[in-house]
This record gives C-alpha cells, sequence and structure tokens, in this order.
C-alpha cells in the first residue's frame, strides 16, 4: 500500500521552503481575519450573500455570458472563444499576428497558465515578459506559481538573488527593495517596447461589459499605458450579472487575498483607450477561455466554479501549509485546488489527480473563510467517491482495505465480540499493533486506551436503573 | 461548429441540469460600507484611510512645495489645465512640461493629473481616461499627485461603483504601487508611483 503523494511531498520538502509557506499562509490568515471582521462585523453574511450571486450567475452562465459578449461588443471589445487549451494559446497568436506584435508584456493569469500561454508563445518566438515581480521571478526561474495570489511564496530572497545574479540583473544582493528597485527599472523598458499585452480579468460585469482588474503592482495598468493592443484572457465562470455586485465582490477580494480594503489598482476597462487620450491601447481582445469549464458546470461539483482566486483557503489549509503549493502537481494549489484541478484534468486525466481530494483533513476551514462559500469539504468527498467509483488507483492509495470491517459491522453478534476482544490491543505497544495503516497513523500522534463495549454496558446499565 | 457555438451549446446542456437553478439575491448595499472605515465619509475619513494605505495627503500649496523640495524633484509631467493651479506652489527651478515623453521616462521626478473623485472609505483616487490625458504620466514617475475637486468625494465604495464614470479606463488607486512579493515584505514603488499624493482643490 502506498503513501499519499502528498504526504511524501510534504516529507521531503526543503526546511526553509516549508518555513516560508507556514508564515506567509499564516500571515495571509491572520491579516484576513483582522480587517475583515473589523471592517464588517458581518462579513459571514456578505460570504454567503457573495456565494449566491456567483451560483446564480452560474445556473443562468448561457444567458449571461451572451449578455456579457453584446455589451463588450457595444463597449468596442473584439469577443472570441476559445474552446480548450490549444485554441485559447492559438487564439492569442491569431491576434498577435494581425497586429504584428512581437514584443510582449502579460500580467498575472492563472488561466494562461492553464492552458500554458508562455510556453507556447516562447516557441513561436514572441518576446514575452511576466510583468508581476513575483511571476517574472518564477519566469526566469522556469518555475511555476506555487499560490493563486503569492506565487513565490515558496521561494527566499537568497534565491531569488541569486536568480536576478544569474539572468545578469545586477550582482548578488538579497535586499527586497534592492530586488524590487531592478526589476521596476527593467521591466519599464519592456512595458515601453511592448506592442501588446496580455492581463487576466477579476471580474466581467455582464451589465456594462466592463472588465474588472486588481494588482498592487501597478504591473498591468503600465502594461495597459505602454501597447497598442490588450488581449484579455478571461475564464468563463468570471461574469457577475451587475455592475453592483462588484462592489460586493471587492470588498471581499482584497480582504480575503492580502487583508486590504482594496488592492492598491483596481482597473475597471471597458474599451480601446478615449479619444484624445495619448497612451492606452487601440485594440481592446477578450478572449472567453472554456477549458473544461462547461464540464465542471455539468458535474455535481459546480460549486468550485464560484471562486474568485483570493487564495484564503490555502492560506488556512493545514495540508497546504505543510505541503506547499508545488504537492498539488497542478496549476491550481490547495483546497481550491484539489476540487478543481481533477476536475480540470478531465476524465482521462483524473485517475492521475483523484488523490488530490483525500489532501484534506475536512476540517472546514477552507469553507469558512471562502468569500464565495463554496462547500470545499462536500466537493472533496463527492470527488473521493468519484475516485472510488471508477476505481482510480491514487484515489486509493493510503486507504486501509475496509472489507474486513464491512464484513464484522454487519453482524450484530460479531461487532460485539470485536469491541470485546479488540481490548487485548491495549496491551500491546503501538509498533505491535497488528494493522499497517495503523502504525502509519501513530507514527506522529497517540492512540487513545480502547474502550470497546464501555458504551454498550453504559447505555444498558442506564436503562436498568431507570427501571 | 466553431468554438463560440460549441461553448453555448455545453453550457446550455450544463445549465439545464440543475433542477432549481439559484435566484439572484437582492443586494442590501447599505451593509456592504465598513461603517469603522467610512465614519461621516468626509474629508478627514478620506484622509485617514489614504494615509493608512501610506498616501501622502498635501493639505495645501505648501505640502506640495515641500515634498517636491525632499525629494529633489526637477521635472514633472502636468497637463495644460492643471499648469497655473499648480505653478505658483513649486520649488525654484522645477520644471513643468505638458507632454510626457518616452524616450526620457526616467526624467520625471514626478507627473500631476486630475482626479475625477475619491473615496472617502478606503482613501482612493479615481483616475480616469479622459481625465488623464497620458497615462503614463500618473503612473511612471516616482511622484504621482492627484489633484481632486473638494466637491468630488464619494463617501462610499459601493456608491463609487454605482457612480463609475463613462470612461473606457477608469481606475482606483489606492495609495502607493506595492509588493510583498519577497518574503512578505513590503516594497513600495514597484512599477508605479512610490509616493502618491493628493492634492486637495478647493
Amino acid at each position: 500500500m502506498a503513501s499519499q503523494i502528498i504526504d511524501n511531498y510534504a516529507a521531503e520538502l526543503l526546511e526553509d521552503v516549508q518555513q516560508s509557506v507556514r508564515s506567509g499562509s499564516a500571515a495571509g490568515t491572520e491579516k484576513r481575519f483582522k480587517v475583515l471582521f473589523e471592517d464588517f462585523p458581518e462579513a459571514d453574511r456578505m460570504r454567503k450573500l457573495a456565494g449566491e450571486v456567483k451560483q446564480h450567475t452560474l445556473d443562468h452562465l448561457d444567458e449571461y455570458l451572451a449578455q456579457a459578449e453584446s455589451a463588450l461588443e457595444a463597449n468596442g471589445a473584439k469577443v472570441h472563444y476559445a474552446w480548450d487549451d490549444k485554441a485559447a494559446c492559438g487564439k492569442v497568436e491569431e491576434i498577435l499576428q494581425q497586429s504584428s506584435a512581437k514584443t510582449v508584456t502579460k500580467s498575472k493569469s492563472m488561466v494562461s497558465e492553464e492552458v500554458e500561454l508562455n510556453d507556447f508563445l516562447a516557441q513561436k518566438g514572441y518576446d514575452l515578459v511576466e510583468t508581476d515581480l513575483g511571476e517574472f521571478i518564477l519566469q526566469l526561474d522556469g518555475d511555476h506559481p506555487s499560490h493563486v495570489v503569492k506565487p513565490i511564496i515558496h521561494k527566499n530572497r537568497a534565491e531569488i538573488a541569486r536568480t536576478f545574479e544569474k539572468h545578469g540583473l545586477g550582482e548578488y544582493n538579497d535586499e527586497p527593495e534592492v530586488i524590487t528597485r531592478r526589476a521596476r527599472s527593467f521591466m519599464r523598458k519592456k512595458y515601453l517596447a511592448a506592442e501588446a499585452t496580455i492581463t487576466g480579468a477579476n471580474f466581467v460585469s455582464a451589465e456594462s461589459g466592463r472588465i474588472c482588474i486588481v494588482t498592487n503592482e501597478g504591473n498591468s495598468r503600465f502594461g495597459l499605458a505602454g501597447s497598442r493592443v490588450h488581449i484579455a484572457l478571461v475564464g468563463i465562470e468570471k461574469i457577475v450579472p451587475r455592475d453592483i455586485d462588484l462592489s460586493l465582490m471587492l470588498n471581499l477580494l482584497g480582504r480575503s487575498a492580502t487583508g486590504q480594503a482594496l488592492t492598491v489598482y483596481t482597473e475597471f476597462i471597458s474599451g480601446p483607450k478615449a479619444a484624445g487620450a495619448v497612451s492606452g491601447p487601440e485594440e481592446f481582445h477578450v478572449v472567453f477561455v472554456n477549458n473544461r469549464r462547461t464540464e465542471v458546470l455539468e458535474s455535481d461539483c459546480r460549486e468550485i466554479l464560484r471562486c474568485i482566486r483570493c487564495g484564503a483557503c490555502m492560506n488556512v489549509c493545514p495540508i497546504y501549509r505543510q505541503a506547499s503549493g508545488h504537492a498539488y502537481r497542478s496549476v491550481y494549489p490547495g483546497p481550491l485546488g484539489a476540487v478543481l484541478s481533477p476536475l480540470l484534468a478531465g476524465a482521462e486525466g483524473f485517475p492521475e489527480l483523484a488523490d488530490l481530494p483525500k489532501a484534506s483533513s475536512l476540517c472546514g476551514a477552507c469553507n469558512e473563510v471562502c468569500p464565495v462559500d463554496i462547500p470545499i469539504p462536500d466537493l472533496l468527498l463527492r470527488l473521493r467517491d468519484r475516485g472510488k467509483k471508477e476505481h482510480a488507483a491514487k484515489a486509493s492509495a493510503n486507504t486501509p482495505p475496509m472489507g474486513a470491517w464491512a464484513w464484522v459491522a454487519q453482524s450484530p453478534a460479531l461487532w460485539r465480540t470485536s469491541l470485546k476482544s479488540a481490548n487485548m490491543l491495549n496491551l500491546l505497544p503501538y509498533e505491535k499493533i497488528p494493522f499497517g495503516p495503523l502504525g502509519r497513523w501513530t507514527k506522529d500522534r497517540t492512540l487513545p486506551p480502547w474502550r470497546g463495549g464501555k458504551f454498550r454496558a453504559w447505555a444498558k446499565n442506564r436503562k436498568k436503573e431507570a427501571k | 461548429m466553431n468554438d463560440r457555438d460549441k461553448i453555448f451549446t455545453a453550457l446550455r446542456a450544463a445549465v439545464a441540469k440543475k433542477e432549481k437553478p439559484a435566484d439572484l439575491p437582492e443586494l442590501p448595499l447599505d451593509d456592504f460600507i465598513s461603517r469603522p472605515r467610512r465614519g461621516a465619509g468626509d474629508w478627514a475619513d478620506f484622509r485617514r484611510n489614504f494615509e493608512a494605505a501610506n498616501g501622502d495627503f498635501l493639505a495645501g500649496g505648501p505640502d506640495l512645495r515641500s515634498l517636491l523640495e525632499r525629494e529633489g524633484a526637477k521635472l514633472g509631467y502636468c497637463p495644460e489645465d492643471l499648469r497655473d493651479i499648480i505653478s505658483p506652489h513649486l520649488p525654484e527651478g522645477v520644471e513643468l512640461r505638458s507632454e510626457f515623453n518616452r524616450d526620457e521616462i526616467d526624467e520625471f521626478a514626478f507627473g500631476i493629473t486630475r482626479a475625477s473623485h475619491a473615496i472617502a472609505e478606503t482613501g482612493t483616487l479615481v483616475l480616469t481616461d479622459q481625465e488623464t490625458p497620458d497615462r503614463l504620466g500618473a503612473l511612471a514617475p516616482w511622484i504621482h499627485v492627484a489633484v481632486v475637486g473638494e466637491g468630488n468625494l464619494i463617501p462610499s465604495v459601493v456608491q463609487a461603483i454605482q457612480m463609475l464614470p463613462a470612461d473606457p479606463n477608469v481606475i482606483w488607486a489606492t495609495g502607493p504601487s506595492k509588493t510583498a512579493d519577497v518574503e512578505g515584505i513590503l516594497i513600495e514603488g514597484v512599477h508605479g508611483p512610490g509616493i502618491e499624493a493628493c492634492f486637495v482643490l478647493s
């Protein structure tokens, strides 16, 4: 019986990486709690309402997507659709070709990670640079984000300083301020040279066709100020029905993600630059990406599509803190990833990630902090069930066979005898317990003494006493 | 079938599977205003929240002058319509240009542009394309000074969303550009301004 992959990953994780991840995510959780509840004592009601708004949108997504499309087009945007990852990359390339763009800036977008846009465009010879500081460092390292909001939570300053040195961005210096200034001066040349800029979107209002992008660094703003063509890559689930829904979502997003009332730059884009404006894109393209979202919507885990990518669930998750984001072996880490990643992998990819729904103690903290109230533990159970039903080997890894238990539990007499006779276990030291999986459990934990039959005896006597 | 049709067909099939679609809730907008943050929703509240986000609130011309002196700023971007308002408060030898030259991006120490509104609840400045002739001028220099009319204060985020200007690009700026990507340590002035200042025009 194999151990779970995520356990092995956590066990082998370097101590300083684990330390970075643990302190970074714990700090995120504390800040969120403080700011959210100081500002809104009724924050839990807001989370539930936000969940209802998103669920309603998903349940009518065909209508809202059509409405968003018309509103965007009325604003002067060009709307495109991509069925899957290949189509999304192809569509972006097509737009870049049509506008003869070769140099591209890009601000953080999780959907672009999903469709592996960077690798695709690099292979096609485009000069693409990630402009978010964390994402830029990942790009230099050929690494991937391990958190949806804090992409380099797994790296420390020394590692970053070595990366900068290696790539000719100055001599070794691990002061965060120096690192940031070097990125600043490198990046502004890129912003001005780039013909096109690629962004994601945090929200799209179906009512007005406004797309909303938030950043703290101002990188998406600079990308948009410097280039002629703006391409927004947007998952179809990013829609909200009305502008006013944005007030609810924005109030929750910044506080849940980084403990800020608002992210520094909150940008509302409804079209190419204004007539007479000097800088800003002349073309505005929105590529709506499906990439199996319709499959997720059709499944019994559709609630996961409410997600607004704040990262609060990974910050609070005891498994994430222990294992770090890369342990999830997919674009989305943490409790979000444990649900979404196996679903986005499709029927053929599901078995490979079928262990992820088990990377949880079902403590429910992820649901408690979720700004759109996704019942993550329920969804994890549904996916565990699916894994078992589909006989995915990884779904059963490290799970004790339950056949003997089922046999005993079916007969009251057998059950009684087993409870009592198991009392003999108390006489054995842990390591001698004749049941493998229990040994793994007791390696790090203390087992309480077995009290088989005690409850039944108590209940029986109680009845007698009552008479 | 093209990708658009494929997506809409799949969406309709998926949506039809749910027996009881969720209703769109009425939003109690009043509940989405943070009372402790908004306070009375006046300029004093704006200032408190703006400064909490590390914004530089300039109470008048002398504050602007001392900011530029302190930072040793020599050259700034300032659109023509703000020149007369700003000029009297400049230290000796400071030059204003109404064009932001992309080739001299690092020469500009500051940029002064109009903000259409300010939001008291969060200490936020609202910039639009129509009032910011060059987005780069408000973003690239180390110092950005937003000039906002005294009558243009919006008490809350909820109201600011309802009053979003009809402009292709509206940006809310809440304090200087920042990151905490490296070990969670806060550093200001990543790509945008390291100093975000607000000058209220009576």
